[in-house]
């Protein structure tokens, strides 16, 4: 394993738990990348997530995320606030997840005309997270880089598209995972890059025949 | 690349250097970065620690539960003339209760080598400084070897409660401590590895039981006595006290121990303190709160 110095005297976080707290803030953060502009977030909590979310301002922390502040924000302390500010809506419940993390949370957001997005992920401790479903489909998302998420038809030909279009932009692919719930029918794709994710790039994915969206995690 | 103590030792008799140089090279090959990229991002951190050590000295913070409100304060306020063990040592403690403060009321904290230990090595660094007037060089120095022992913690046992209850987190901040305040004092590798193994098995064996699983009592608490356990240690390091037994061999004993550790002692809330009469009368007042 190799391990930066900064690994050790960090992260920069806002407390008071890495996983409870920063790691929570994360998980929500890529889940609002994935599912796009929303009115209303829903947090189903599980595990110690729902035992202890309290008194480690974990509910603060996943709205903050929701609403795109960094874990070591201090507005974090607000959130509540803030979402208000901004006209977003959010609720909690306890749920529990078969054979998950015991630090899991599952994420439904509701655009304005009512489409939703349900989104599952884990914080695994030292404020990395995983990202685990998104609505049917098993997913693998860290975001330790910059990635797109995909959803596609299952059918040949459509990552050698996808792939082609990266390629023209002169971009390496790192890691690549693709998941499916049964043969032919719908995939999920992900795919973490070396460097940035150039403008424009996601809407041209996008409009791949047989892509059903395209996000970028950043 | 350095895997253990072994490792770093060898090294730095091969070339020459000291250990805050080997770790700070191994960082750049690492990462591919300059040296002053690394030294830019290592004064980013002690600006944060630094803040999160004075934070709540004079200004009490309110924390979810409120087990530790206002301790920093009262430490920081205590008449000098009072203290059992002199004005040095309650400011150390004064800022490492700032630290834990501030991390349970939602601040900005840095985790060294986590949340709940957050306040040892800040603590012990920031009064150092302020006590013998250290110039930024002697903290830079003193901040990559803390890290760099850290790091050898990391790769070869634990530093989450969780895995290896609060030996692995206060107690592994207390030894990475320890031999940072030695590195600060001028003093030699072997003194900074017996500093480490001083700190770490003062504590070995130390559980991890938070009050209604809130990161406050008995965390607030451990921050402040290890970070002084951190300095006691470094001192007798440096007074020529050899630990007899090699700092890697500490790591594995005190991986071995949280292996030992019953889940009940790690973290879950489920013992020692936080399973008393009052303990547990706490939590539940809070969860219907």
């Amino acid at each position: 394993m190799e391990l930066s110095l900064f690994d050790v005297l960090g992260p920069v976080m806002i407390g008071p738990s890495s996983s409870h707290t920063a790691g929570a803030a994360r998980l929500a953060d890529v889940a609002r990348q994935i599912a796009g502009e929303f009115v209303h977030v829903s947090f189903g909590l599980h595990g110690s997530f729902a035992r202890t979310y309290r008194g480690h301002g974990t509910d603060r922390a996943l709205v903050a995320g929701a609403l795109g502040l960094s874990p070591q924000d201090e507005r974090l302390r607000r959130a509540f606030d803030l979402a208000r500010e901004r006209g977003v809506a959010f609720d909690f419940y306890p749920t529990h997840v078969e054979g998950a993390h015991e630090n899991t949370v599952v994420m439904t957001f509701r655009s304005a005309d009512g489409r939703e997005r349900t989104i599952e992920g884990a914080s695994l401790g030292g404020g990395r997270i995983r990202i685990c479903r998104i609505d049917d489909y098993p997913a693998e998302i860290t975001a330790d880089a910059p990635t797109l998420v995909i959803l596609q038809q299952d059918r040949q030909g459509m990552v050698s598209h996808v792939t082609q279009i990266l390629a023209e932009r002169g971009i390496n692919i790192a890691v690549m995972r693709l998941s499916r719930t049964a043969r032919g029918e719908i995939a999920c794709c992900v795919i973490e890059v070396d460097g940035e994710l150039p403008a424009g790039l996601v809407e041209r994915v996008a409009g791949v025949p047989g892509v059903l969206s395209a996000r970028a995690v950043r | 690349m350095y895997r253990n103590f072994a490792d770093v030792a060898r090294a730095c008799a091969q070339r020459g250097i000291g250990p805050a140089q080997l770790f700070l090279e191994s960082e750049c090959r690492l990462t591919e970065r300059a040296p002053d990229e690394v030294r830019a991002q290592l004064r980013e951190r002690w600006a944060v620690m630094e803040a999160s050590a004075r934070q709540a000295l004079e200004a009490p913070q309110r924390t979810a539960g409120g087990l530790i409100d206002g301790m920093a304060h009262r430490q920081w306020t205590y008449a000098p003339g009072q203290s059992l063990c002199g004005p040095f040592l309650n400011r150390v403690m004064a800022r490492a209760l700032s630290c834990s403060e501030v991390n349970a009321s939602m601040g900005r904290i840095c985790a060294a080598p986590t949340a709940g230990a957050c306040g040892v090595l800040p603590a012990v660094l920031v009064s150092l400084q302020e006590e013998r007037g250290l110039r930024w060089e002697a903290l830079e120095g003193a901040l990559l070897v803390a890290s760099g022992f850290g790091a050898v913690v990391m790769r070869n046992a634990t530093v989450a409660g969780a895995e290896g209850g609060c030996q692995a987190e206060c107690g592994v901040a207390a030894a990475m401590a320890a031999a940072a305040a030695v590195q600060a004092a001028g003093g030699t590798l072997e003194q900074m590895l017996s500093a480490f193994s001083h700190a770490l098995s003062c504590c070995m064996g130390l559980i991890c039981d938070p009050v209604a699983g809130l990161v406050q009592v008995p965390c607030a608490q451990r921050n402040a006595s290890q970070a002084v356990s951190a300095l006691l240690c470094a001192d007798l390091a440096l007074a020529g006290q050899v630990f007899p037994i090699p700092a890697d061999e500490v790591v594995e004993a005190m991986r071995r121990v949280g292996r030992q550790l019953p889940p009940e002692l790690r973290e879950t809330a489920q013992g020692g303190i936080a399973d008393t009469e009052t303990g547990r009368a706490i939590a539940a007042r809070l969860a219907q709160e």
